[in-house]
C-alpha cells in the first residue's frame, strides 16, 4: 500500500476554514501522514534532514497550501529551497525522490473564471503553478495535476464538504496503484475523482 | 631642609615633569626626557642632587626589577613558543657577535684578555628598559622589529645568570667578593647556588604563588592584590640578591611562571604605576651620575670608546637582523635602537669591579661609556627614523596587521556568569573568540581550564580592560550581574575607548532608561526575550498556532522596545519620581496600561480569508 505524506503550509490555520476541512477529511486514513510546517517550524528554522527521512518514507508527496499573491506561502519557498537540496533531490548523485508521485493542493479565492484569459488574473491556475510543478519534475518525479479548491470566500459549507468528501477519496485511490496516463488528461483532480465517483 | 627627601622627590619630580614632556614633543622619547632630567638636576648641572644619585640609582633599580616582572608577564607560554626562533637564531647570535667584537676592541686599546672578556660581556648588554618603552611609545611591539628586539633582549637578560656565575670563575682572586651570604663558600658553591635559586623561583611559582594569589583573590580586596603583587616581586628580588643573583632575574622569571595564569592581567595593573615611576627615576639617577670630568680629563679616550662601543654594537646588530630574516632597513632600524649599552652594565660592571677584573679608574670610564650611549641613543634613532622612516613605515604597517590579530580578540565580554558564558559559547560555535574578563578567581580558573582567554580582574577599571586588549576589540559586551555596575561601566569604556561598539545587559527598565538617556543603542533588558518565548511556549499548550504565537512573541519584543521608547521620553516630564523603586513600580504600571492597546494579530489580515471578500 502506498503511503501519503501531506507537506502543509499555512501561516494561520486557526482562522482556515478550507483547509481545515480538507485535512480533517484525510487525517483519519492511517496511511496520509501530516506535516504541518507552520507549526513544526514556526521560526523558520527547518530540519533539512527530518524532512528529506519523511520524504524517503513515503511514495506520494502531496503540497498542500493557499495561494498568496499568486504563490505558496514563504515557510512552504524555504523549505523548497532548503529541503529539495542539490546532490539530494535532484543533480549530481541527487535523484533520491525519483518516481515517487508529486501533487500540489491548493486553495485560491479566485473563482475559475478570475483565472481565465479574460479574467483579472489574465494566467489560469496552472501557469502560476508553473515553478512548483518543474521542481516537482525537477526531481525526477511523476507529476499529475493539482487538486484545486477555488472561490474559498463564496464557498458554502455544503461545497466545502463535498471537495472534502473528493479530497478523501483521492486520498484513498492513491493508496492503490495509481492510472497515471489515465489521470494526465484531466486538468485538475477533482474532475478525475468526479468521473470515478459517478 | 634643602636636602630632606620631600625635597629631593620634588626636584625629581619637577624634573622628570619638565623634560619628559619635551622629550616626547621633540619626538626623542620619554627615556631622553628622564636622562636629561638626571643631568639637569646633577652634580653637573644644578646640583640639585649631589652624591645621593647613586643611591637613588640602587633604589630606583627596584624599577628594573618591576619591568622584568612585567616583561615576564608578557611572556605567555604561548607566546614564548613563538618567540623562541627568534631567541636562538637572532639572540645567540648577536651576544656571540657582540662579545667577541667588543672584546676584541678592549684587548686592543690594552686591556687584559680576561678584563676585556668581562668587558666584552657587560658591554654587549642593550638597554631593555629602553628599548621596550620607545618600542612600546612608537608602537611597534608587535611587529616583527619589535619581537626580535624582544628576543634580542630576553637573551641577553638570561644570559646575565651564567655570565653572573662565571665571572668570579673568570677573575683571578676571588677575595674581594661583596658581602652576600653565598660569598663565604666556594666558587663552585656560588654557581650552584645560581641554578638553584632559578630551579627554586620556577617551582615556588606554579606551587606556591599561585595557590597564594587565588587565596588573596578570593577576598575581594583589590589593594590587597596589589600588595600580594608587590610582595611577591620584592620578595623574589630579595631572594635572590641573597644568594647573589641579579634580582631583576629573578622577578623575571617570576613573571614568566604566572604569566600563564589568571592574575596575568590584574598583576599587570597593579604593577605598572610602580614600575614607571621607579623606571624614570632609574633614568634619571643615571642621569644625575654621569661624570662628565671624562670629557675634560681625557676626551679622546672616553668619546673614542664611547663611539667604539657604539658602533660595534651597531655593526653586530644590523648582523643579527639579517640573520633573522629583517629587511635591510628594518635591520639599521635594530642596529640602532640596540646600540647602546644597558642597565645591566651597571650591574656586572660593579660586580667585576668587586671582583678586580677591572681597575677603578677603568670602571668608571665605562660606567661613563654605558649611561652616554643611553643618552645618545635616542638622538641617533632619531635621526636613523628621519632618514630611513618612508621605506620602513610601510614594512612596518604590514607585520603589524596580521601580528594584532593573533594577539587580541575581536570581542571583550565583562563578567561572564550564565549570561556572558552564553554570549561566549555562542560566539565561540560560531568561530569568533572573545577575551573575558570576571572578577571570581574560581570561575576564571574553570573557564581557562575549558580554553578560553579568560582573565581574573576588575573590569570597571579602564587599565584592565587597556591590558585585556580593549585598543584592539570591535565590540564591547558589558554582562556583568549587576545591571548598575554595567551603566557606569559603559559610561567609562565609551569614554575610554570611543572606538568599540558598546553592548550592554541591564536588568531593569531603569537602567535601561539611563542608558537610553545618554544615547546608547544596544541595551538587553535581561529575561524579556526569555520571558516572552516561555511566554510563547504557554500559548502553545494552550492551544494556539505555534507560528502565530511565535509571531506574537516577536511583534510583543519590538511593541516592548517601542513603548520603552516612548515612556523614555516623558519620564522626565513627572517629578513625582524620587524613589527607584517606586519608579519602577509606575513604570511598569505604565507599561501595562500600554499593553492594552497591544494587538497581537495586528497586520497579518493578510493570511486571514474572513477579513476579505473577493471584489
Amino acid at each position: 500500500m502506498a503511503r501519503v505524506i501531506i507537506i502543509f503550509a499555512h501561516p494561520r490555520y486557526e482562522n482556515s476554514r478550507v483547509h481545515r476541512a480538507l485535512l480533517e477529511a484525510v487525517a483519519p486514513l492511517p496511511w496520509v501522514a501530516i506535516d504541518d510546517l507552520y507549526e513544526e517550524y514556526a521560526e523558520f528554522h527547518i530540519d533539512i534532514h527530518r524532512e528529506q527521512e519523511r520524504l524517503l518514507a513515503h511514495d506520494v508527496v502531496v503540497w498542500q497550501f493557499p495561494l498568496y499573491v499568486y504563490a505558496p506561502p514563504a515557510l512552504l519557498k524555504q523549505w523548497l529551497e532548503l529541503v529539495l537540496e542539490f546532490g539530494w533531490a535532484y543533480g549530481k548523485g541527487g535523484g533520491r525522490l525519483k518516481g515517487k508521485v508529486g501533487i500540489i493542493t491548493v486553495s485560491t479565492g479566485g473563482s475559475r473564471e478570475s483565472f481565465g484569459s479574460d479574467g483579472p488574473h489574465r494566467y489560469s491556475l496552472t501557469e502560476f503553478l508553473r515553478p512548483l510543478e518543474r521542481a516537482i519534475s525537477l526531481c525526477g518525479m511523476v507529476n499529475l495535476p493539482p487538486f484545486v479548491v477555488r472561490g474559498t470566500y463564496r464557498l458554502s459549507d455544503q461545497e466545502l464538504q463535498e471537495e472534502a468528501g473528493r479530497y478523501r477519496m483521492l486520498m484513498e485511490t492513491l493508496s492503490q496503484p495509481i492510472p497515471v496516463e489515465e489521470i494526465s488528461s484531466f486538468l485538475s483532480l477533482n474532475e478525475w475523482i468526479q468521473t470515478r465517483g459517478t | 631642609m634643602a636636602h630632606s627627601v620631600v625635597f629631593q622627590a620634588i626636584v625629581l619630580l619637577a624634573g622628570a615633569l619638565i623634560f619628559v614632556p619635551l622629550a616626547k614633543r621633540l619626538y626623542l622619547g620619554s627615556v631622553f626626557g628622564y636622562l636629561v632630567a638626571g643631568v639637569i638636576i646633577g652634580p653637573f648641572g644644578l646640583g640639585l642632587v649631589g652624591g645621593e644619585g647613586r643611591e637613588i640609582m640602587h633604589f630606583a633599580e627596584l624599577g628594573i626589577v618591576l619591568m622584568l616582572f612585567l616583561i615576564g608577564l608578557e611572556l605567555e607560554p604561548v607566546h614564548l613558543r613563538r618567540l623562541r626562533r627568534f631567541i636562538v637564531s637572532a639572540g645567540l647570535v648577536q651576544f656571540l657577535i657582540t662579545t667577541i667584537l667588543v672584546a676584541g676592541f678592549f684587548a686592543a686599546i690594552g686591556f687584559p684578555l680576561t678584563s676585556a672578556l668581562a668587558v666584552g660581556l657587560a658591554m654587549s648588554m642593550s638597554s631593555t628598559a629602553m628599548v621596550l618603552q620607545t618600542m612600546e611609545e612608537k608602537g611597534w611591539s608587535r611587529t616583527r622589529l619589535g619581537e626580535t628586539s624582544l628576543a634580542v633582549l630576553l637573551t641577553q637578560d638570561v644570559a646575565v645568570i651564567p655570565v653572573l656565575a662565571t665571572l668570579p670563575l673568570l677573575a683571578a682572586k676571588t677575595s674581594a667578593m661583596g658581602t652576600t651570604f653565598i660569598s663565604r663558600f666556594p666558587d663552585w658553591v656560588h654557581t650552584l647556588a645560581i641554578f638553584a635559586a632559578v630551579g627554586i623561583v620556577l617551582v615556588s611559582g606554579k606551587y606556591l604563588l599561585i595557590p597564594f594569589l587565588r587565596f588573596i583573590a578570593r577576598s575581594n580586596l583589590r589593594e590587597l592584590l596589589t600588595a600580594a603583587a608587590l610582595f611577591i616581586v620584592l620578595s623574589t628580588a630579595f631572594f635572590m640578591d641573597y644568594v647573589g643573583v641579579s634580582p631583576a632575574l629573578g622577578t623575571f622569571l617570576a613573571g614568566v611562571v604566572l604569566a600563564g595564569s589568571e592574575f596575568r592581567h590584574q598583576l599587570q595593573v597593579d604593577i605598572e604605576p610602580f614600575k614607571g615611576m621607579l623606571l624614570g627615576l632609574f633614568f634619571i639617577s643615571i642621569g644625575a651620575v654621569i661624570d662628565f670630568s671624562h670629557i675634560t680629563h681625557m676626551p679622546a679616550t672616553a668619546i673614542g670608546i664611547l663611539f667604539g662601543v657604539v658602533c660595534l654594537k651597531a655593526v653586530a646588530m644590523y648582523v643579527t637582523g639579517r640573520w633573522a630574516g629583517l629587511g635591510k632597513d628594518q635591520s639599521l632600524f635594530l642596529a640602532v635602537a640596540l646600540s647602546q649599552v644597558g642597565e645591566f652594565a651597571f650591574v656586572l660592571l660593579s660586580f667585576m669591579d668587586r671582583l678586580a677584573l677591572i681597575t677603578s679608574p677603568r670602571t668608571d670610564i665605562l660606567l661613563f661609556v654605558t649611561a652616554m650611549s643611553m643618552m645618545i641613543s635616542p638622538m641617533l634613532l632619531y635621526i636613523t627614523e628621519r632618514f630611513v622612516i618612508p621605506r620602513l613605515l610601510g614594512a612596518v604597517e604590514n607585520t603589524r596587521a596580521s601580528e594584532v590579530e593573533f594577539q587580541y580578540h575581536p570581542v571583550l565580554i565583562a563578567g561572564f556568569g550564565p549570561f556572558g558564558s552564553t554570549i561566549g559559547r555562542f560566539l565561540r560555535a560560531n568561530g569568533v573568540e572573545s577575551t573575558i574578563l570576571d572578577n571570581d578567581a574560581d570561575r576564571v580558573d574553570v573557564l581557562r581550564k575549558m580554553g578560553f582567554k579568560a582573565f581574573f580582574g576588575d573590569a570597571t577599571r579602564i587599565d584592565v580592560l587597556k591590558a585585556a586588549g580593549a585598543d584592539n576589540a570591535k565590540i564591547f559586551v558589558a554582562a556583568i550581574g549587576q545591571g548598575d555596575i554595567n551603566v557606569d561601566l559603559v559610561e567609562k569604556v565609551k569614554q575610554a575607548f570611543p572606538h568599540m561598539t558598546i553592548m550592554s545587559r541591564v536588568q531593569n527598565p531603569l537602567q535601561e532608561y539611563e542608558l537610553m538617556d545618554r544615547g546608547e543603542r544596544y541595551i538587553y533588558r535581561d529575561s524579556v526575550d526569555t520571558a516572552i518565548r516561555l511566554g510563547v511556549d504557554c500559548l502553545v499548550k494552550l492551544g494556539h498556532r505555534r507560528y502565530s504565537a511565535f509571531r506574537a512573541g516577536q511583534k510583543f519584543l519590538r511593541y516592548d522596545e517601542e513603548a520603552m521608547q516612548a515612556l523614555a521620553a516623558t519620564r522626565h516630564d513627572d517629578k513625582t519620581y524620587i524613589l527607584k523603586s517606586r519608579e519602577l513600580i509606575q513604570l511598569q504600571e505604565m507599561l501595562l496600561l500600554r499593553d492594552r492597546e497591544f494587538n497581537p494579530s495586528a497586520n497579518d489580515h493578510a493570511w486571514d480569508s474572513a477579513t476579505r471578500t473577493e471584489e
